[in-house]
């Protein structure tokens, strides 16, 4: 049984998914869904014992040796981002029946839940495998399911952003495609450290230079990177809430992980940021990511909207602690993963109880909520004080390390941008607390409810795994620094 | 040389028309036709890609050595089903679109979603 | 009672903590509420002074909490500067929980569980920077301390008090991340510590330019210190309720920011290095700048609190200037200063929240011939601001005589002038106030009807504080010892 634990995290939401269509009965199928999800949960937190105990663990599919086969490989890499996604997927479900109850029509609820688990088989699978074209199946059952998940929301606008969504995530996901392809007209195989070997003797010929480009050029289209961001915005505001905090938690994170995976293990670093001015494009492209998006956080009247740009900033944060290249800064950006996660799944679900108490993300209409829901609206500060990085949250932790690796390279300019930066974040942070607690509810609406407990419970679980996280490191810096040191070929 | 490889040019020709229409046309239905040709085109890649100079149809049969590589062929047959799949979610959201907004053209639904914008905001 | 010395030092932090839990469980009774403020701030009080003795018996007293990173952790050590600081923190939280008792229920504010708890939040804050035993550690409770008080500024929660809470916020916070956040990343990058000792963390082979960048970065980043050009929130902040200006932005929260420079100056850069730095004469310069331009503002301001938040303003340059100047007796008399201005300052703070509570006055202007009307306010006034000004009997003498000192010994005659006409601008903008309510003139007939003294409770605490300003004068010794143990002090050892 143990020897199987990485297929069981992929197969057995993969089964349940279809299972939900059975039970068809809304309650029944939360609670299916939510200990299927529960249980790989567990599994995750196995594997990365398992893993920081006795180094990577692989698994051959079906008993086919690989290169033939498809291989199943869990590095520390994986089994951090794996208990990632299985942990925020478990503590978003938990609000979930609650949450879409007020969302979506009762006859979409099976579908919901059934779309949910194969989201986030893809994510596993993606996490999971090490065959490059099982990367691509994976990735296209999330990103189906993903736009059908944003499709249903209540807004009409939903369906168009979930339609620009598939438009743009298709032609990210055929990029991809063509770039396996012609990585395996060069080295015949599709098993990623097999590819790595063999990679060596062709490195030099054009056809993997444009691999590479499109490799690339998929993935960052998928990660919202700056400027091919544009997909992110409306897809987070107008999908259900319940979705909006996980996707907004995960997708990118696997995009990132696939980035890092790409670059780093299989065309490997020197390859990576010498073949093209990568570093430079990267810093340049994240750092005004940063900047750009929080401005645009600003101006937004949606709060939805604020946070989603937020979350393009932040991506900013990650690229440019990627693009040092250092082991420190793969660090920092491996942190701010994890963080980011509980940072923003934390404040999307807030956003989803004050939806499902007001019906609405406008910010006008906040007012006066810090009185009327004061749990909720102490979440979102709390979550927020993180996203700016105040010290003793997870922010802080992540921002310092970043700030370590690039003033330990003597990128004094980026420093001092990454710090200017979160001033940005403190101001639409604080856009919100004047409206939420300054201004008097709004005139003619009834007293507003604090949220049920179904949705308290995951949004101060996050709450306090964000101030846990902040203050006691051991965990995630451990696990983000054996993982780094692993992909930089260092032996701790 | 140049023709010798013609059907990278077939796959970049294709490519190119796809993501034209999916950039350049307003109506969701063409996007999506242009969607398709795009990944119709990484299909064919992938297909010509597995071929082998005089090499037969990798089904084992007396008297033949040599055998094109079944690998790619199996692999685009997956590719095919997952861009079935895109298509239809795809036209299936058209639908939706078509049954809230009343319109599949880009910029009729950008001028409705704009007054909606303007509403809320108010 | 026979509790550790580490005990206390934690009971410190953490009883104010303690204090907001049962602020909130008590919030609907008004009287439990002040009832447990009070015997809270007692305690820690008798916290503090046990810690004082000890201090005084030599013994050494060292907590530690936990690592946050490796070479970051949440460490506290007790040494005479953060002891004098928590001495007067904690003492005058004590008198300011008297005050605001009366001033919150005279002027019949919203929102008290609030007020009493983001203080008790505050002043636990204080407490951990005090004692902090390295610069990560300050800078948590320093960015806690912004984001406690933020509250109590925009208490009214009128378009202004957010305005002047946006101003607050930003500035506060804007510093910190931007320029103190990057210089401790510096130092730590530069010396592999943070932690503060004798002497300094540099060493002797510091590359003179950059540790001259970081100490620039340090002055400004400590927006709390208030030096021109980040001086703005100080002013903005004056929207509070009077006891938040008494005690946060006359004591705890600007003094923390000149105590986070002197500790920086003292114990991150050392008083060896300081001067040679390239940028220290600029920063001299600067703070100099800084007291005269504030001192001359404060004279244009017709309302008493504006004027005397600019007067903070100036005072706190004197303090950074004896940081600065790096001899024993510039911190000595910069030490001094932080607790004779504090008594001073906070005085005039109370008298002019018991003028608004009395009179409902706050502009200068209007406060001819209140001297008849509220005497012992007035003349509490009077001495708040010859201590203030630094003339016998009050306090302020005394810090300032070092001051002008460490100025004589480095030589830098200009600083030393502009000590001396700031103290002549003291007196011009301070002693015309209880004059003219004293000796209103003709045509300001005194005595009008209705107008009685504050509320009692405020009263006794503004002459404990006043009585505070007389008896640093007589009676200095046990401060100055406090103060000159600052330098000498073996430093802060760490077991680990």
């Amino acid at each position: 049984m143990l020897a199987h634990l990485p297929i069981l995290q992929v197969i057995v939401p993969l089964m349940a998914a279809p299972l939900c269509l059975f039970l068809n009965r809304s309650k029944l199928v939360w609670l299916f869904a939510l200990l299927v999800s529960a249980f790989t949960c567990a599994n995750s937190i196995f594997l990365l014992q398992q893993v920081m105990s006795s180094g990577t663990i692989t698994y051959q599919l079906g008993g086919w040796d690989a290169p033939w086969g498809i291989e199943y490989r869990i590095d520390e890499l994986n089994a951090l981002l794996l208990l990632i996604i299985s942990t925020i997927g478990t503590v978003v479900l938990f609000a979930a029946h609650t949450s879409i109850q007020k969302e979506l029509a009762e006859d979409r609820h099976t579908l919901f839940y059934s779309l949910y688990l194969l989201s986030i088989t893809g994510m596993f699978g993606i996490v999971s495998t090490g065959d490059l074209f099982n990367v691509f199946v994976f990735l296209e059952i999330s990103s189906l399911s993903a736009y059908a998940l944003i499709g249903l929301g209540k807004d009409r606008r939903a369906l168009w952003a979930a339609y620009q969504y598939l438009i743009m995530g298709t032609i990210g996901a055929t990029f991809i495609l063509i770039g396996i392809g012609l990585l395996y007209q060069m080295t015949g195989t599709l098993n990623m450290a097999d590819i790595a070997s063999r990679l060596a003797e062709v490195n030099q010929t054009r056809t993997v230079f444009a691999a590479f480009v499109f490799l690339i050029v998929g993935v960052c289209l998928k990660l919202a990177l700056f400027p091919l961001h544009l997909w992110l915005p409306n897809a987070y505001a107008y999908a259900p809430s319940i979705v909006t905090a996980f996707l907004a938690a995960t997708a990118t994170k696997v995009a990132v992980y696939l980035l890092i995976r790409l670059s780093f293990t299989i065309f490997g670093i020197e390859f990576s940021f010498s073949s093209l001015p990568l570093q430079n494009l990267f810093l340049v492209l994240g750092l005004v990511g940063i900047f750009a998006a929080s401005t645009a956080a600003i101006y937004k009247t949606n709060v939805k909207h604020i946070f989603a740009y937020s979350s393009i900033a932040q991506v900013g944060y990650m690229i440019v602690g990627y693009a040092i290249q250092t082991p420190t800064g793969l660090m920092a950006t491996l942190l701010h993963l994890f963080n980011h996660a509980l940072m923003k799944s934390a404040l999307f679900l807030a956003l989803g109880a004050v939806v499902y108490r007001i019906g609405s993300a406008q910010l006008s209409q906040f007012q006066g909520l810090g009185r009327q829901m004061p749990l909720t609206m102490a979440a979102i500060v709390v979550a927020g004080l993180s996203l700016i990085g105040v010290p003793l949250t997870v922010g802080f932790v992540s921002k310092w390390y970043l700030l370590v690796a690039a003033v330990e390279v003597g990128m004094w300019p980026v420093a001092v941008l990454v710090l200017l930066g979160s001033l940005l974040a403190v101001i639409y942070i604080w856009r919100i607390v004047e409206i939420a607690y300054f201004k008097p509810p709004l005139p003619g609406r009834e007293p507003v409810q604090e949220a049920p407990w179904t949705f308290l419970a995951p949004i101060w679980a996050l709450v306090l795994a964000n101030i846990y996280f902040g203050i006691d490191t051991r965990l995630s810096v451990q696990v983000a620094q054996a993982a780094s040191q692993s992909l930089f070929g260092i032996n701790p | 040389m140049l023709l010798g490889l013609y059907n990278y040019w077939i796959v970049v020709l294709l490519m190119m028309i796809g993501f034209y229409i999916v950039i350049a046309h307003g109506n969701l239905i063409k996007k999506l036709v242009g969607l398709t040709i795009f990944q119709t085109s990484v299909f064919i890649f992938y297909i010509s890609m597995g071929n082998v100079d005089s090499g037969s149809a990798p089904i084992l049969a007396e008297g033949v050595a040599r055998y094109s590589n079944p690998l790619p062929h199996v692999l685009i047959l997956t590719a095919i089903v997952v861009g079935i799949a895109t298509t239809a979610l795809g036209l299936a959201l058209v639908v939706r679109i078509k049954e809230s907004y009343g319109s599949i053209e880009e910029d009729e639904i950008q001028i409705q979603d704009q007054l909606t914008e303007d509403k809320t905001s108010c | 009672m026979n509790l550790s010395l580490e005990l206390l030092l934690q009971l410190t932090i953490i009883l104010p903590l303690l204090a907001t839990l049962a602020i909130v469980a008590t919030g609907k009774h008004p009287n439990l509420r002040e009832a447990v403020t009070i015997s809270f701030s007692l305690a820690v009080l008798f916290c503090v002074v046990n810690l004082y003795q000890g201090l005084s018996a030599g013994a050494s007293i060292e907590v530690f909490w936990w690592q946050l990173l490796p070479g970051l952790e949440v460490s506290f050590v007790v040494e005479p500067l953060g002891m004098l600081f928590a001495l007067i923190a904690s003492f005058l939280w004590l008198i300011t929980t008297l005050y605001a008792i009366g001033y919150m229920r005279g002027h019949g504010e919203d929102n008290q569980t609030r007020f009493y708890l983001c203080f008790a939040l505050a002043i636990s804050a204080v407490m951990g920077l005090a004692f902090s035993a390295n610069l990560f550690t300050l800078f948590i409770f320093y960015e806690v301390l912004t984001l406690s008080t933020y509250p109590l500024v925009t208490h009214a929660g009128t378009e202004k008090a957010k305005q002047g809470g946006r101003v607050y916020l930003g500035i506060l916070l804007g510093t910190s991340i931007a320029f103190f956040l990057l210089a401790i990343i510096l130092t730590w990058f530069v010396a592999g510590t943070l932690d503060f000792t004798a002497g300094g963390v540099f060493g002797d082979n510091v590359d003179t330019t950059l540790a001259g960048v970081i100490l620039v970065l340090f002055v400004f980043g400590i927006g709390k210190a208030a030096i021109m050009p980040f001086h703005r929130w100080l002013p903005a902040a004056m929207v509070a309720p009077t006891p938040v200006s008494a005690l946060l932005h006359a004591v705890a929260v600007v003094k923390a920011g000149v105590f986070t420079i002197l500790k920086v100056c003292v114990f991150i850069f050392g008083i060896e290095l300081l001067p040679n730095l390239p940028t220290t004469e600029f920063l001299l310069y600067l703070a100099g700048a800084s007291v005269l331009l504030a001192s001359i503002v404060a004279m244009r301001q017709d309302n008493l609190k504006a004027r005397l938040a600019y007067s903070t303003v100036s005072q706190l340059g004197y303090i950074t200037i004896g940081a600065l100047l790096a001899t024993s007796s510039g911190v000595i008399g910069s030490s001094m200063h932080i607790a004779t201005h504090a008594f001073g300052k906070i005085t005039l703070f109370f008298c002019a929240g018991a003028i608004l509570v009395a009179t409902h006055k706050s502009k200068i202007s209007e406060m001819r011939g209140l001297g008849f009307t509220m005497p012992v306010t007035m003349f509490a006034f009077f001495i708040a601001s010859l201590s203030i000004i630094g003339v016998p009997p009050a306090g302020g003498t005394w810090s300032k005589w070092f001051l002008l000192m460490g100025t004589m010994e480095t030589g830098y005659w200009v600083i030393m002038m502009v000590l001396m006409v700031s103290s002549l601008l003291n007196i011009a903008y301070l002693l015309p106030i209880p004059y003219h309510a004293f000796f209103p003139g003709k045509d300001h007939p005194a005595a009008k009807t209705g107008i009685k003294e504050a509320p009692m409770v405020s009263l006794v605490a503004l002459s404990i504080t006043t009585l505070g300003c007389l008896i640093l004068f007589i009676y200095p010794q046990p401060l100055y010892e406090l103060a000159k143990t600052i330098l000498t002090v073996p430093g802060v050892s760490h077991a680990r």
